[in-house]
């Protein structure tokens, strides 16, 4: 399964997410069919069964939090049901795809199917910052917070907006560094 | 605000679909041909400033918190077309890796946050701050037009709920424009005081967008206005409309009027409306929104008061 191509993992993920979409409610076999071969993919790709549940519960919330709204219609009983077994097969697809399958691969893909060359520079870029800049930000926190006595609710806005402001001159700066460095390595 | 799937049906999906790439488009064409491949890292660097800032939450009245889209703030930053992209880049990181948000409903996720957001957003902000200049005029105009895509976002968000017939458009309505009127508020307080904030320590970064960030090319202005005005026409328009029957004949002049016939309940809340509720139910609904309005308005100006009491001649003093 992690060895598989990724372009048919991410197209029959894509399939199979129309397809539970698309599916009338009373082709009930079809859902459970995904069900069962959703659990055989984990079962062959190893992904372990706890963390994918797990994780399919701290999704869950959103799903029922706006899913709650259908049940005030009438008939609404129906229409809650399919949205929260649509939603969950669908999620259970992406965590798979998404556990077996790198992101770097992901973009290899896009590029070949003649995407924007563009975005997806800007998406790799992206993707191999974002933990940079998510640490920055908490070191940034912690560095506030040594410093600090009180968590007063009156300054929060203020801190809030002023870590939020130099980690946007950080990672502007950042930009500019990275640029001269893809230039001084022939970028383009 | 992020759409799970399965909330969306078929019609929906392509229809927001077929938007978000024309608009995704139109950006990469008009970042490609106005802007430098320097700008290239720093779209990347942006989009992920700006998902980590959206970790950062802020408090919400009732215990509940909300947290960033910054639409707006980017917008402001970096101009429209480069905003479209920043946060379809973020959108579709956090679709795939996060499975936060549905790949079906990918396409409704960036009309409403990446494209609706960020344009009307902007336009607010740069018509306002045309009447209003200086760091004051910014902070109104920022504060005001980050509350409004904040509320835009979600009013698109349930329109297209409404037009899958996933939940009744009078309810969503209420749940979800009144719960992201308050988010909005967060929303505009931020972007203006990460304004203030760079104004203060960087003040170069802003000046440098009010000479570069306007949407100099007319085609790609004339674009993004008929992809959001084609948005809100379906999306909408068919529910907000006044007139009883509204939804039945866009929904027979675009030709999906099999929706009605297959979800009867969903022109109910009409029916119930139309007699002794319409005067009553849609002229308060109207004078609720506009108090709504004002009064962020005068929250904005308020705001900017506070942070700059001295007026708003600071940036031209600078050299």
């Amino acid at each position: 399964m992690h060895r598989l191509s990724a372009g048919a993992k991410m197209s029959g993920a894509l399939l199979l997410i129309g397809a539970i979409i698309t599916v009338p409610l009373r082709f009930g076999w079809f859902f459970l069919l995904a069900f069962g071969g959703l659990i055989t993919a984990a079962r062959v790709s190893r992904v372990p069964a706890r963390f994918l549940v797990r994780r399919l519960l701290f999704l869950e919330p959103f799903v029922a939090g706006v899913a709650v709204l259908s049940l005030l219609r009438e008939g609404g009983w129906i229409v809650f049901a399919g949205i929260v077994v649509r939603s969950t097969l669908s999620l259970a697809t992406i965590l798979l795809l998404t556990n077996t399958t790198s992101f770097s691969t992901m973009l290899e893909v896009l590029r070949k199917l003649r995407i924007s060359p563009t975005f997806i520079t800007i998406l790799a870029l992206m993707y191999r910052y974002l933990f940079v800049l998510v640490d920055e930000m908490e070191r940034m926190q912690r560095a506030r917070m040594s410093r600090s006595f009180t968590k007063g609710d009156r300054r929060l806005w203020r801190l809030l907006s002023t870590t939020i402001g130099e980690l946007f001159v950080r990672s502007s700066e950042r930009a500019e560094r990275i640029y001269a460095a893809m230039c001084a390595r022939g970028w383009q | 605000m992020h759409i799970p799937d399965g909330f969306l049906d078929t019609k929906t999906v392509i229809a927001t679909s077929a938007l978000s790439v024309a608009g995704v488009a139109v950006a990469l064409r008009h970042f490609k041909a106005e802007d430098q491949p320097r700008k290239i890292p720093l779209l990347g660097l942006t989009a992920a400033f700006v998902f980590a800032s959206q970790m950062l939450n802020f408090p919400v009245a009732g215990g509940t918190s909300g947290h960033l889209i910054g639409a707006v703030l980017t917008a402001i930053l970096l101009g429209p077309s480069a905003a479209v992209i920043v946060i379809t880049s973020v959108l579709v990181v956090q679709c795939f890796l996060f499975a936060d948000g549905g790949v079906s409903a990918l396409g409704a996720n960036v009309f409403n946050m990446a494209l609706v957001a960020p344009l009307v957003g902007y336009a607010i902000y740069a018509a306002m701050h045309k009447v209003y200049s200086g760091i004051r005029g910014t902070i109104v105009a920022a504060s005001f037009a980050s509350w409004c895509s904040a509320v835009i976002a979600s009013v698109c968000c349930t329109g297209e709920l409404a037009l899958s017939g996933t939940v009744p458009w009078s309810t969503a309505f209420v749940a979800m424009t009144g719960v992201h009127a308050l988010i909005g508020i967060g929303e505009g307080l931020i972007t203006a005081l990460v304004l203030a904030a760079l104004h203060a320590t960087r003040p170069e970064l802003l000046r440098a967008e009010d000479e570069s960030g306007r949407p100099g090319d007319a085609k790609t202005f004339v674009l993004y206005g008929l992809l959001v005005v084609i948005g809100l026409l379906l999306f909408v328009v068919p529910f907000a409309s006044p007139l009883p029957d509204g939804l039945e004949r866009v929904a027979k002049d675009l030709g999906f009027d099999y929706t009605a016939a297959k979800h009867p309940a969903l022109p109910a809340p009409f029916g119930a409306y139309r007699f002794p509720g319409i005067a009553g139910g849609a002229a308060s609904a109207v004078v609720s929104g506009i108090v709504g309005v004002v009064a962020v308005f005068a929250l904005s100006v308020g705001l900017s008061f506070v942070l700059f009491p001295r007026g708003g001649k600071t940036v031209q003093q600078k050299p």
